[in-house]
């Protein structure tokens, strides 16, 4: 049931961000920037921790997740360091998936040649 | 030379004596594949990067033309080349190996026709005896710079076309030849406001339609006249909305007209509404299209290059897609002179 319940909720997810592509003619890019955004902002309310507890994977994997973690990130770092922590928290939680993306895109990159 | 309006008709006889075509691995797998001088399998075409293969697709279908007509680069007067890059790079860096006297243009796909035009009108002026006209496009050099590269992985919608991977090259003089270009029209810049950098179809229709129409009523000529309409790269999108657009003006072209877009690629290549790009006109044109003159299937031909002159950083600031249509006449030499 979980399993099920994950791929509805991040399937819901990813028609929303269909029809902002299709729709409202939104390019890819502000897809992805407006899904962090509404991320953080939901979990601003504390809403996004509550619907990762209803669909786990399916709130974890997509792009808003990442919105949520960073200001999880902010707010941890601000308890710790006040003010400034918020710019030392922001990318904490998050540094792992950002260094990979580098270091993998990199590797890609070296190893092979774009198709296109 | 005559000026009817804004349409030349040539007062000499001006001939195509040769053509020269290289295209990359969609485009020869497509009907027109055999028609191509030079076939890549690769879309590096053997090079290290998108731009030097597109480089590589111009100086092959300029080297096939030379070498039809017997011709060294020496013999010819003016190179007058564009293509889709920046600053006409492909056509530029061509010219600097060339070392031909060159004039580079843009006119984005319309260009392979504005080549041609400027081209036979400097030879029927006596300002040049021989001239070389090419232009050239490539689905990654095109695809990167106006939409998106293709690692991005953004969704194309069914209304955007496939930049054609290709290259060609005429040869113009008053040497005789089988096929004589008689007039050209010169497009003008025509906008409706459409904004839509993936449907470039619907934005560049009215500029055809513009160009045919003012070159029926400067030459006083009907549809009859014509054997073929052949359009640039309108696309499964555009191709409607100019039969559209002519008949309210009361032009029928439906049997006659016929899409380079559509000619190109089977609609099983994944290319969405058909192939675009300065090489589309230019290779099917150079090469089916001269065919089909040769073998007399047809007389006489108005080749109608469109050209959406997108620019992605205006498109950023929300302004529409400007358009132009510039359009040639071909015709079987031996018809004789059509004034």
């Amino acid at each position: 049931m979980e399993y099920v319940i994950a791929f509805i909720a991040g399937g819901c997810i990813c028609i929303i961000g269909q029809l902002l592509l299709d729709i409202f003619k939104l390019t890819p890019a502000h897809v992805m920037s407006s899904f962090v955004v509404i991320g953080a902002i939901l979990d601003g309310f504390g809403i996004y921790d509550r619907f990762i507890e209803f669909a786990g994977a399916g709130a974890t994997v997509p792009i808003t997740s990442f919105g949520h973690s960073l200001l999880h990130g902010a707010m941890k770092g601000a308890d710790e360091h006040g003010f400034i922590g918020i710019g030392m928290g922001v990318f904490e939680l998050t540094s792992a998936g950002i260094s990979s993306a580098i270091v993998f895109a990199f590797l890609v990159a070296v190893f092979f040649r774009p198709k296109g | 030379m005559g000026l009817m309006g804004g349409t030349w008709t040539f007062e000499n006889r001006i001939y195509v004596n040769s053509s020269g075509t290289a295209v990359g691995p969609k485009e020869a797998e497509g009907p027109l594949g055999q028609t191509f001088d030079i076939s890549h399998e690769d879309l590096h075409c053997g090079e290290d990067n998108w731009e030097l293969a597109e480089r590589r697709l111009m100086e092959q279908a300029i080297d096939q033309c030379l070498t039809k007509s017997n011709l060294q680069t020496d013999q010819v007067d003016f190179f007058i080349a564009g293509d889709l890059l920046n600053q006409n790079v492909t056509s530029n860096y061509v010219a600097r190996h060339l070392q031909i006297p060159t004039i580079c243009m843009f006119g984005a796909c319309s260009t392979s026709m504005e080549t041609v035009a400027i081209g036979s009108q400097l030879v029927d002026s006596g300002f040049a005896n021989k001239i070389v006209a090419a232009t050239s496009s490539h689905n990654a050099t095109a695809e990167r710079q106006f939409r998106y590269p293709t690692e991005y992985g953004g969704q194309k919608p069914d209304t955007a076309t496939a930049t054609v991977t290709g290259a060609g090259a005429v040869l113009i003089s008053q040497e005789y030849s089988d096929i004589v270009i008689t007039s050209a029209t010169i497009g003008k810049v025509v906008d409706y406001g459409l904004k839509d950098p993936f449907d470039m179809g619907s934005a560049m229709a009215p500029a055809a339609a513009d160009t045919i129409q003012r070159h029926l009523q400067d030459l006083n000529r009907t549809t009859n006249d014509y054997d073929m309409f052949i359009t640039g790269d309108l696309s499964g999108i555009g191709s409607p909305i100019l039969k559209d657009l002519l008949k309210e003006e009361g032009i029928d072209i439906d049997e006659k007209h016929f899409d380079c877009g559509l000619m190109i690629y089977r609609p099983d290549q994944n290319v969405f509404a058909g192939g675009s790009g300065c090489a589309c006109s230019a290779v099917v044109t150079f090469s089916h299209i001269f065919n089909m003159l040769r073998s007399k299937e047809v007389d006489r031909v108005f080749v109608v290059a469109t050209g959406a002159l997108l620019s992605p950083t205006m498109i950023q600031q929300k302004e529409s897609i400007p358009t132009i249509a510039h359009g040639v006449v071909f015709e079987r030499a031996e018809r004789g002179v059509h004034h």
